[in-house]
This record gives C-alpha cells, structure tokens and sequence, in this order.
C-alpha cells in the first residue's frame, strides 16, 4: 500500500481470553452429526452469530482438525471447504471478492452444498458444449 | 416517559434532590438531638466516660446474650439482613465507583455473580423480617406506619437491583432507572423514619456508653 | 431502468449460482436468520424486483450515507444497495438541481404507494421548519409531501430516528425525529451514529426477500439487530463481573483489556448489534478498540449526563451537592435547635402552677 504500512502499530489483545462458547458449538456439532446418521438430515450452524473470541475461534478449529479433503471455490470472491479430522463435518469460509473474510460456517453433510454442481448450471453448460462450440474452441487453441 | 427518559431524569435531577433531601434532613434530624444539650453531670466520676463510650461502640456489635437466647432466629436474621445489604451496597463494582467520586478513593470489589447471591439472600431475609414481625403478637401491636414504610423503602432497591441484574421484567434500561428511583425514594424518606438509626446507632451507643462509664456501671 | 431480479441481475454481474448461493448465506448471516432459512432466502431474492427507493437526507452529517457506501469493491453490501433503484440521493446521484428534483417527482409519481422512503437527518421544525431548505422546500414540508406516497419508511441514523445531534441541549433549530411528524405509515428506526453498514442492508434485504419490514421492538428499531444490549454481547463482560475495570485510558488494566464501566461505557443500556456483527466487516468495535460505547442508537444519548461519566454516576458533582446539602443542613438543624429551646424555655417560663387544692376542686 502506502507508507501507511511503515507505521509501527502495536496491537493490544487481551491474552487469553476464552467466553466458553467453543465447547456448547462442539456439542452442537456433536448432536447433528447423530442427527445426521440417523436420518441423513444436514445442518449449518454460522460462526458469525456467536461472539466467539480469537481464543475461541483458535480452540475451536483446533478441536476440529484437519481431514483428507480440502477444496477452493472462486465463485463472488474466493470460499475455502475442507473436511475437519470428523468425517461429515465440513469447515466453510467465505471470503469476499476483495479478500476479507466474510463469514465461517461449519455444515454436517455428506457433501458440502455449495460443491454440488447446481442443476441449471449442467442445462446451461450443455448449450456451451455444442460440436461447434469444441470445434471453434480447439481450432483457436491450434492457431495461437 | 420512556425508559431513557426516566433514567436520564433519576440521574440527573432526581438524584440532586433525593441527596440534598438526605443530607441536609439527616444532619437535621441529628443536630435537633445533640443541640436538646445535657444538664451538666455534677456527681462526681466514678469511671471514664470516654473510655466507656468507646467500649459499648464496639461491645454492642454482638447481642447480649440473655436476648439472644430468647429470640436467636430473629437476631440472627437481623444479622443477614444488614450485613446482606453491606455487602450489595458496598462491594459491588459500579457502587464503588459511585462512593469513590465523592470520597476519592475506591476499594476492590466482589464479583458480581457473588453479589447476586447476597442480594437474593438479602431479599428473602427482609421478607423473614417482616413475617417475623407480623408474627410476634406484642411487636405487630407496637409496629407502626414508620416501621412498614423503612421496611418498603429499603426493599425496593434490593429488589429492582436483582430484577436489572438478571434482566427480569422489563429492559435492562427501565429497570436500572427503577432501581435509581428507588434508592433516591430511600433518599428521601430515611431521614424521617427510623432508618436515621445508620448514623444516631453511634450516637446512642457513644451517649449511653459515656454515661454508664462515667458511673463506673457496665453498659 | 431495467426490471431485471436480483438474481438475473447478479448473473448479468458474472456471478455465477454458486456465488449467488454464498450470496445469499452471506445475506442470511446479515439478516441473523439461521442457516436453515437460506433456500427460502435464495428463492425469495432470485424473484426479488427492484424496489423505487427515495432516500431524504435533511439536517444530518452524511455519516449514515457514508458508513453504507464504505466498500472499495462490491460487497453484500454493495450488491443489495445497487439492486435496489435509488431514484434520489444527493450524495450518491449524478444529477442536480431542478434535474434532480424533477427524478424525484417521476419516481413517486410512477411508483405511488410502493415506493421505500428512506430518511437520513433530523427536521428542524424551528423558524417554520426553514432551518433546513432544499431547491427552496423546507425539509418538514417535503417529508411530509414524499411520506404520502410511501409504502413504508425507514429513519436512518439516530438524527432521523430519534432527532439525535441537532436535538441536543438547547436544540436550537427545534429538530425532531421522523416519528415525531409522520404518523400514519410504518417506520422502520435504524439508529446508530451512524448504524452498522451491515444493519442497514439487512433492513432492505428483509424488505427484498419478505416484502415486509422485521419485527420491531418498542421504539421501533428491528429487533434482530437491536434486541441485545452491547453489555450482554461484550466480549469484555466477565472483565465486569470480576470487578476488574480499567481506570483511565492506557493504565494496566485498559492493555490488557479489562472492562470499560469505569470509564463510561454505556454498554448495558445501548441495544445495537457493535459487539457480535462490529465494524468495516466484523474488525473491530469501540470497546475492542479500547474506547467505552457512547450509546449512540438511544435516543437523546448526548444529553445523558457525559460519554467518560460512568453509569452508576449522577449527573452532578456528588461531592459538592453533600457539602451544600450538608451546609443546608446544618443551617436548618441549627435553627430548629434554637427554636426548640427558644420553645422550651417559653413553656417554662409559662408553666401554670397548680396545687393539690386546685387539683381537688376539679372533678
């Protein structure tokens, strides 16, 4: 940016301060994974509606851990959705279109919703896909 | 009157007259005592005056015994109530910040989720008071307007003080002007019931110490 | 003007569904509904229409217009307010003059009864309301003349929803409150000084996806936003249950965050949304950053008694009114003490004798 970025700014965080609201988010989780097991249903639960410290936020994903997937999506500003170290617990974070992060959502699924490739997004890809379409899409690759 | 209003009014105006109506009636009410003077003591002393005085200031904390076993759950209960009330008024955070603004200086303070507890116990000691009270065939006979008016009085900003902490009621914002108002109706009543005993205590202990140590009698 | 929704419009934008999806998770968030509620959000936005929205700004500091407008590149934010068609903002519009007020007319007049009145300013009421005049029209005047055409109204900012800077001691232009003058239309208060961004576009989202103003509380603020107070949702809060404040700003206890009461905060009677959805996209708040809260969404929240005055503190100065209430006191107890023996003395110099013969003749 600017010189702004020279500025020595010292920021004052008081160090450990947890509210206790991680634990009641994990038995939540806890619960909809059962919920889910039994009847398939799935569930959100938004980060941002509890006043969770950074501690909180720290000891929260801590908990969670990492799993074997992890996927981008770049769709209205950049989305991060990995799998937590429990399987069908998915940790999702939006960015917004200039980077700041927007919102953090945990979902109980067995797939992430916003991975699901929209149905009306398959019609409208067929109408791109036509032989004409490939053809003109190989043929310039062929001519740069 | 909306809540904001009521509680911009208890804290500004309502709170000037409530206090100046305290002070200056309580140093009123206790200077009309001590001017009615004493006829001069001409025998002479057998003990110290002073010395007495300040024994029966400190021996009259605890009750005699003879009395205490005659009614021990009501003096005990007298206890609760007044030591409760200390505790609330005195050992909460936003209470000390009030006395620390005319006095200069300030004192720790007890966690709020400890003063809650007090002030429960504290209402429902004033209740047992009261039911004590009622229940006693020669008190209820002697208790007048005065006695049930303080008793009111002092109930009031226990109560409303619980019911803002734990949001009971009404909004946070309405009840802590009610509970300001109370307090400044304790303001203006006390100096015109028998809640003058928080300061004239000393004075009678001081009084009749000084005369039985003057005697040479226990007091 | 187009008629496009909002969801063909943001494809139009080159957003693809999956963003529209985000969108609306982003959209719900603002508006506080649970996640379960974002398909109904999304169906609702992919058919929302463009809603005509007048926005009056009157005696105000452009601060609620500038809050809103905060985004360098397109946000939630930006995307609900470019949705919706603002027929007139002085700040935000390319035209002036009679240009601009002719837009206004045509706007109301093409969407008469459905059109959203948005309200930024108090309206000064003194001097026949001609404190504060635009293209010659005082502003009491053309609230009253716009509010008839209005589907609802929403009161941006403390100024218009409850008079805020302007109406503080003496007032003297007379400003009062939109509430104060229009009485037959439903208004919405988004108070603040200014409001969270974020609270403003939740207001015209709700108004986008339900059609409906949110459920307001008794001074007709949306309770979703302005339901808890600061105190309640501070993250300093069990600093203030174990009595540990921060005595003047920058002492130990202000580094290492400790709780504001001291210090003024009026966090316990403020009911706005700072502490859990913040500021410039959740960064921060006042107390996080160290500074108690004003109290800016209540009403007359200048007037009430000092910002650095804590709120278990008179107005006054508690000292000297004990030392004249003290000095009062003495005076009269003074006094009485003299009258009382003056009456003393006077009984006995006036005391009857009597004597047992007296005594006996009475019967």
């Amino acid at each position: 940016m600017s010189g702004l970025d020279a500025i020595d700014v010292e920021v004052a965080r008081p160090i450990g301060l947890t509210t206790g609201n991680a634990l009641p988010i994990l038995h939540e989780i806890r619960h909809a994974l059962e919920k889910l097991a039994e009847t398939g249903e799935p569930k959100t639960i938004d980060l941002s509606s509890i006043p969770l410290s950074p501690e909180d936020r720290d000891q929260l994903l801590d908990t969670l851990g990492q799993g074997e997937v992890e996927a981008t999506l770049d769709a209205f500003g950049p989305s991060n959705i990995r799998e937590t170290a429990y399987p069908g617990v998915w940790l999702v974070q939006h960015m917004s279109p200039q980077g700041g992060e927007h919102s953090t959502l945990i979902e109980i699924t067995r797939f992430p919703s916003l991975l699901l490739t929209p149905e009306a997004d398959v019609k409208d890809g067929i109408e791109h896909s036509t032989p004409t379409r490939f053809e003109a899409g190989v043929i310039k690759r062929w001519m740069i | 009157m909306d809540a904001n209003e009521l509680l911009a009014w208890a804290r500004g105006p309502g709170f000037d007259i409530a206090l100046t109506i305290f002070v200056a009636g309580m140093l009123l009410r206790l200077l009309e005592v001590l001017a009615l003077g004493n006829k001069p003591d001409l025998s002479p002393p057998r003990g110290s005056g002073p010395k007495g005085a300040v024994q029966t200031l400190l021996s009259r904390n605890l009750p005699r015994k003879a009395v205490f076993d005659r009614e021990p759950l009501r003096i005990i209960n007298g206890y609760v109530l007044h030591i409760g009330f200390f505790i609330v008024l005195f050992l909460y955070g936003p209470h000390i910040v009030l006395f620390e603004s005319f006095l200069g200086f300030g004192w720790p303070a007890l966690p709020s989720g400890m003063i809650d507890a007090v002030g429960a116990i504290t209402i429902l000691s004033l209740i047992a008071a009261l039911v004590f009270r009622l229940n006693n065939k020669v008190i209820r006979f002697i208790s007048t307007k005065d006695d049930y008016v303080a008793w009111t009085v002092t109930l009031l900003p226990l109560l409303t003080g619980y019911m803002a902490y734990n949001h009971l009621v009404a909004s946070y914002t309405m009840m802590l002007a009610l509970h300001l108002l109370s307090v400044e109706l304790l303001l203006v009543v006390a100096p015109f019931t028998k809640l003058t005993h928080m300061f004239s205590f000393a004075m009678a202990r001081w009084y009749q110490g000084y005369q039985a140590g003057r005697r040479g009698v226990e007091s | 003007m187009d008629d496009l929704t909002l969801g063909e419009r943001l494809r139009q934008r080159g957003v693809s569904r999956r963003g529209f999806m985000k969108f609306c998770a982003a959209t719900a968030s603002m508006m506080a509904l649970p996640p379960i509620m974002i398909p109904k959000v999304a169906a609702a936005l992919e058919q929302a229409r463009r809603p005509s929205v007048i926005w009056l700004s009157f005696q105000e500091c452009t601060g609620c217009t500038e809050s809103l407008t905060r985004s360098h590149a397109p946000t939630i934010e930006g995307l609900i307010f470019d949705h919706i068609s603002l027929d007139y903002h002085h700040t935000l519009q390319a035209a002036a003059g009679d240009a601009a007020e002719h837009a206004r007319d045509e706007a109301m007049k093409k969407n008469w009864g459905e059109y959203l009145l948005v309200v930024d300013g108090s309206i000064p009421l003194g001097e026949n309301g001609n404190f504060s005049a635009i293209a010659g029209v005082s502003n009491l005047e053309m609230l009253k003349e716009v509010a008839e055409g209005a589907a609802a109204i929403v009161s941006v900012g403390t100024c218009a929803a409850f008079g805020g800077l302007p109406m503080a001691d003496p007032n003297p232009t007379g400003a009062v409150s939109v509430s104060d003058i229009i009485k037959d239309k439903p208004i919405v208060n988004v108070p603040g000084c200014p409001p969270i961004p974020t609270v403003i576009t939740g207001v015209l989202a709700h108004f986008l996806t339900f059609g409906r103003l949110p459920e307001l509380d008794h001074l007709n603020r949306p309770k979703v936003f302005f339901g808890q107070n600061i105190h309640d949702r501070c993250y300093r809060r069990p600093f203030y249950e174990r009595g540990q404040f921060a005595e003047t700003f920058d002492d130990e206890g202000a580094r290492k965050g400790w709780c504001l009461f001291k210090l003024g905060c009026k966090g316990p009677t403020t009911y706005n949304a700072c502490a859990t959805a913040k500021w410039n996209e959740g960064t921060s708040f006042p107390i996080e950053a160290g500074h108690g809260c004003i109290g800016c969404s209540e009403p007359n929240f200048w007037d009430a008694g000092g910002f650095y005055r804590a709120l278990s503190l008179p107005h006054a100065n508690v000292g000297e009114t004990i030392l004249t209430a003290g000095a009062a006191g003495i005076a009269i107890g003074a006094a009485a003490a003299v009258l009382n023996r003056k009456r003393k003395s006077d009984a006995v110099d006036n005391r009857e004798t009597i004597t047992i013969k007296d005594l006996s003749k009475e019967s």
